[in-house]
């Protein structure tokens, strides 16, 4: 049954929405939170497990120390406030990719609280807060067996890997942000953009939504305009891209206008998102709400972080990437508007790194925000996770700027780096793209043309250079768009005895 | 921990009904039988009102207690140790498939 | 020789091997044949690890072949082992059935020491399931029955590992004790039985009943047998946060001082609270005599109240079973253990429940829905929370009469051992039997129980708490009480 969902128009004429995000974050340490198995991702199903994090009778969790550093780093970044003093604590429930049905987490302790994130949105800035910063264990991994989608629904069994069991998660909930209107669901988007890049940038974790390191799940609520109190929300999960988390919000929205719309209220839920349709569905209902049973962890000592060693970390916090987008604008030549543009795309990073190896800024610019945003998007991936780097691109404009490659077999050139995986120089000399400009081996292609158009090449004789173009469009032809086309003018011109 | 969900607030060991200790028993995935709970929750009525003479105790400034000896900061270093062989980890499992722990098919959906 | 090798005390047993008197191969096979000889009586054995044991004891054996120093002060000694300790390849059940055949694979760290050592571990003992009772009753495989007469309980949790002991099936034992379930088996067998600092035994493979009140700990006929024993397994481990990281005392010396009977200058405080209504007039009688005794031997005895012990056994009872609630979820017919049920239609939440309805029996269930209560939104303040409160209050108290005692004593529990089948219809009277020890517990003091006279023909003992950190004093004063009667208690055992 689909949903009747309120025009967005409508819906931002008439309600005001609040969001929220809960992201979790898997971090990049060696080992496990608790343990010692490797915390690293696509081993055989059950080959890094222990007795620890496989909750066997007997065992003990132990404290990653890096895990806590990590999670003191991002607290920093995030301008929060560090825990003097804190506490781990059991969220108690059964599942089974839980070995001990329960998971170590915390509960009102937690590690870093009360920070915020600006987010630039539309020219504007969107202050976000940041309620807490969080350290917990990630869950086993379940597949369900028999069910047409790979869901629950209709399984007939189901198989669990703890590999993951165990590795060290950090969740970040913001406050509720109001007042964000119309742009809720990019506000949305751009909060976990900036959020991930954040993230990417203090080496702790290498945040891929699609691998599952970095995870959200977003809330939205909506009041009509004017009213004091907030409506009720939904969290909704499954959200698995930047562009999900832009979906998410906004189908949300329009479908609890409709709800609302209609005199009915909207429930209190958790409901799942679906890439495919971009809608969500009614998972587990909140309003029977999980009672956690939450207790302070008995096997775990308090953290009380020492303030010296705080500071240590704080000086360890790089350049924030707004600040360092403001820095690179001046240096690329950009202004806010194409920093912006660069910044939405997700190349920033991979722009100013081809300006560092060598090529001009506005070629950097040009390429990444064009033919290779270009390819990206055919591929459905992120610009960064093309098989063409910065270095590469950099070559790439080189040889066009040195007049070996022209625009056209410049981007073939790329092609096939992004086919093969090879580097730009194999590719052309592969593929023989490099523009021939070689005389000698035109000279027979030149002969063949001007033979073969003899009227055209009379014409040129008598005066009408211009008719040069299509000779020279036949030797392009012959020599599959490799011929350096300024060259082979020159050398028509010359054959025929004429001077420009 | 200081838990802010309401709850209905009981003074003393104001008994614990049949019904709640059956709600209990399921939170705590235990398929008692009717039996079970006639008995249960009879003996747990009179526990509770044991148990209940705590509220007598005025803490309202007192501290909770975690642990004796005082500890905090315990930790160990990011390193990799080994890990179980998969045979032993699921020779013990009531069933397996493909290298997994295999389970009966899962009633409530964690999203 | 066989009989008089199960006479002897550990201590005894490893000079003979050490000297070369004497096989820990011998020492094996003569209390492998007392266990087979008497446990069809005394049901103190869950698993007897034949093979295991002779092939440790051959190591003992080989090593000193070999001109290497024995590998502890307790090489070539037998050792009867609680199953609620993790053991490789060894069946361990905690008393329940729900761990029917389990093989774990791993070793807990007390398992490893006591390896390394060299001590024979000959098998795993009977216990009240997952440490929850005073008498083994509560087993799923059945009670042990008390030396001193088979128709009474050996006390519990730790019943099984002191039933061997007072049986002489083995010199030594590891019980577990969260409330009280060294102290009380100890008492009620004639043994000593101490309850370290909590922190002063590594948890790591300890199956978790109450988290932050367990301790492993040991059992013997003599005081410096369990201080040996107590030595070999104590100590900071890195696997287990909530370990001391500072070094065992030096708890043998202790012992050997406090034997030597010089007690001028300590102050024993009588606590007035661990006395009274629901006490065997001969257990107290006892407990004074003894605390006379120390007197004798020049320590000064006065009496000292700590009101807030009298919510010892309500805030133990919210937070040992909450935290056992928590502990015990993961039992749920996935990875290990009884799967019951599972007919190929039935839903996993309804084969976890089946089996373990099936699995736990109803001391077991009773705790964990009384602690799935306690910890409920809208109860947590008034019931765990308060509990915890109470414990601080308990804290203050022993930390009040620190100031004026050296040592605190009490008997180790109101009665003498009772009867098979006398409380099991009663929890609360059940219950009762934990009220000396359940003090020293919540505040995570060290505690001994060491026997000081008969009541009845019955054993009693008296406990004897100290401060944190300070196991050695209680080892010494023990010592000392034990040195004054002569003998150990235990050789009064009636022959079985």
């Amino acid at each position: 049954m689909t949903a009747t969902l309120t025009q967005y128009e409508e819906v931002t004429a008439r309600y005001e929405p609040v969001i929220g995000l809960e992201t979790h974050v898997e971090l990049g340490t060696a080992s496990k939170m608790f343990c010692g198995c490797p915390a690293t991702f696509g081993a055989e199903p059950n080959t890094q497990v222990c007795p620890v994090c496989l909750g066997l009778p007997g065992s003990l969790p132990v404290i990653n120390a890096t895990a806590v550093e990590y999670t003191v780093l991002i607290g920093l970044a995030l301008n929060c406030r560090i825990a003097d003093w804190c506490r781990f604590a059991r969220k108690n429930y059964f599942y089974p990719d839980m070995p001990k049905n329960f998971q170590i987490s915390q509960y009102d302790e937690p590690l870093c609280v009360d920070g915020w994130l600006d987010v630039e949105v539309d020219g504007s800035t969107v202050h976000i807060g940041i309620e807490r910063v969080h350290l917990e264990e990630d869950t086993g991994k379940t597949t369900h067996i028999g069910g047409a989608t790979g869901r629950i629904h209709g399984a007939t069994y189901s198989l669990v890997d703890y590999n993951r069991a165990g590795i060290p998660l950090v969740e970040i909930v913001t406050k509720p942000v109001p007042g964000t209107g119309p742009l809720a669901p990019v506000v949305a988007r751009a909060y976990v953009t900036e959020l991930r890049d954040l993230l990417r940038s203090l080496g702790v974790s290498d945040v891929r939504m699609e691998q599952g390191s970095l995870r959200c799940d977003v809330n939205v609520s909506l009041s009509p305009l004017g009213a004091t109190e907030w409506g009720t929300r939904t969290e909704t999960k499954n959200v698995n891209s930047l562009r999900s988390v832009e979906r998410a919000v906004r189908y949300e929205m329009q479908r609890q206008a409709a709800v609302l719309d209609g005199g009915d209220r909207v429930v209190q839920e958790t409901r799942h998102f679906h890439e495919d349709t971009g809608v969500t569905t009614s998972g587990r209902s909140k309003e029977e709400a999980t009672d956690y049973r939450y207790f302070p962890e008995p096997d775990l000592v308090p953290l009380a972080p020492d303030p010296d060693w705080v500071e240590s970390v704080r000086a360890r916090v790089p350049e924030l990437p707004s600040t360092r987008r403001r820095r690179l604008a001046e240096e690329l030549g950009a202004s806010e508007f194409e920093l912006q543009s660069m910044a939405n795309a997700g190349v920033v990073d991979l722009v100013a790194a081809t300006a560092a190896a060598g090529a001009p800024p506005a070629e950097a610019r040009n390429w990444w925000l064009g033919y290779l945003t270009q390819k990206a998007n055919e591929a459905g991936v992120e610009p960064a996770e093309l098989a063409i780097g910065p270095e590469q691109v950099a070559r790439v404009v080189a040889l066009v700027a040195a007049g070996e490659l022209s625009t056209g077999l410049a981007r073939q050139a790329v092609d096939g780096v992004l086919h093969t995986g090879d580097d730009v120089d194999a590719v052309v000399a592969a593929a023989g793209l490099r523009r021939v400009s070689d005389v000698d081996a035109l000279a027979a292609a030149v002969d063949r043309a001007i033979d073969a158009q003899p009227e055209v090449a009379e014409k040129i004789r008598r005066g009408k250079v211009a008719a040069a173009g299509a000779l020279v469009g036949a030797v392009m032809r012959a020599t599959r768009g490799q011929a350096d086309a300024t060259v082979v003018r020159r050398l028509i011109l010359d054959r025929l005895g004429v001077t420009e | 921990m200081p838990d802010d969900r309401p709850g209905p607030a009981r003074a003393g060991g104001a008994g614990i009904t049949r019904d709640e200790v059956a709600h209990l028993a399921r939170l705590a995935r235990l398929a008692v039988t009717e039996q079970e709970l006639d008995v249960f929750a009879g003996q747990l009525d009179v526990i509770l009102a044991a148990v209940a003479r705590v509220q007598e105790v005025a803490a309202a400034d007192i501290p909770p207690t975690s642990h004796a000896v005082p500890l905090t900061n315990v930790m160990r270093p990011d390193e990799v140790g080994p890990c179980l062989d998969r045979a032993a980890v699921l020779a013990a499992a009531p069933a397996a498939e493909d290298g997994r722990f295999r389970v009966p098919r899962i009633l409530d959906e964690e999203v | 020789m066989a009989d008089e090798l199960t006479r002897r005390t550990a201590a005894e047993l490893a000079a003979l091997v050490a000297a070369g008197e004497v096989s820990a191969v011998q020492v094996a096979r003569a209390h492998l044949d007392r266990i087979a000889a008497v446990d069809d009586r005394v049901h103190a054995f869950l698993h007897v690890d034949r093979d295991g044991a002779l092939a440790a004891a051959a190591a003992v054996d080989a090593r000193r072949a070999a001109g290497e120093p024995p590998a502890s002060p307790l090489a070539g000694v037998p050792l009867a082992l609680k199953d609620v300790i993790v053991t490789q390849a060894v069946p361990t059940t905690c008393g329940s059935k729900i761990l029917q055949g389990w093989l774990p694979p791993y070793d807990a760290t007390v398992t490893a020491r006591l390896k390394a050592a060299g001590v024979m571990i000959l098998g795993k003992t009977n216990m009240d399931e997952f440490a929850m009772g005073s008498s083994t009753e509560n087993s799923a495989y059945g009670p042990s029955h008390n030396p001193w007469d088979l128709s009474r309980v050996p006390g519990g949790s730790s019943g099984g590992s002191s039933a061997a002991v007072a049986a002489f099936q083995a010199p030594l034992g590891i019980g577990t004790d969260t409330g009280g379930s060294i102290r009380q088996p100890a008492a009620v067998c004639g043994l000593v039985g101490h309850k370290p600092t909590y922190g002063g035994v590594s948890r790591y493979g300890l199956v978790a009943f109450s988290s932050s009140l367990d301790q492993a700990g040991p059992l013997g006929r003599t005081v410096l047998d369990a201080a040996l024993l107590h030595q070999v397994i104590g100590g900071h481990d890195p696997a287990d946060s909530t370990s001391i990281d500072a070094p065992v005392p030096a708890l043998a010396e202790a012992a050997r001082a406090g034997a030597r009977g010089d007690l001028a200058g300590l102050r024993v405080g009588v606590v007035r609270e661990l006395g009274g209504e629901g006490y065997q007039p001969g257990v107290e009688a006892a407990a004074r005599e003894a605390v006379a005794t120390l007197e004798k031997l020049g320590a000064a005895a006065h009496e000292v109240s700590c009101p807030s012990f009298r919510y010892a056994l309500p805030a133990y009872y919210l937070i040992a079973p909450s935290e056992c609630s928590s502990n015990l979820a993961r039992f749920d017919a996935v990875r290990y253990g009884l799967r019951v049920g599972d007919d190929g239609v039935r839903v996993l939440e309804e084969v976890m429940a089946l089996t373990r309805d099936a699995g736990f029996g109803p001391e077991v269930k009773r705790r964990i829905i009384l602690g799935t209560y306690a910890l409920s939104a809208g109860y947590y303040e008034a019931y765990y929370g308060q509990a915890q409160k109470v414990r601080t209050l308990i804290s203050r108290d022993f930390a009040a009469a620190w100031r004026s005692a050296d040592v605190l004593v009490s008997p180790a529990t109101p009665t003498v051992a009772f009867g098979l089948g006398e409380r099991v219809d009663d929890p609360m009277a059940m219950y009762a039997a934990d009220l000396c020890t359940l003090p020293a517990s919540l505040a995570g003091v060290p505690a001994i129980s060491v026997p000081c006279g008969l009541s009845d023909g019955l054993p009693v003992g008296l406990q004897v708490m100290a401060p944190a950190l300070a196991d050695d004093r209680c080892y010494r004063v023990a010592a000392a009480l034990e040195a004054t009667a002569g003998h150990p208690l235990i050789d009064e055992v009636p022959p079985l």
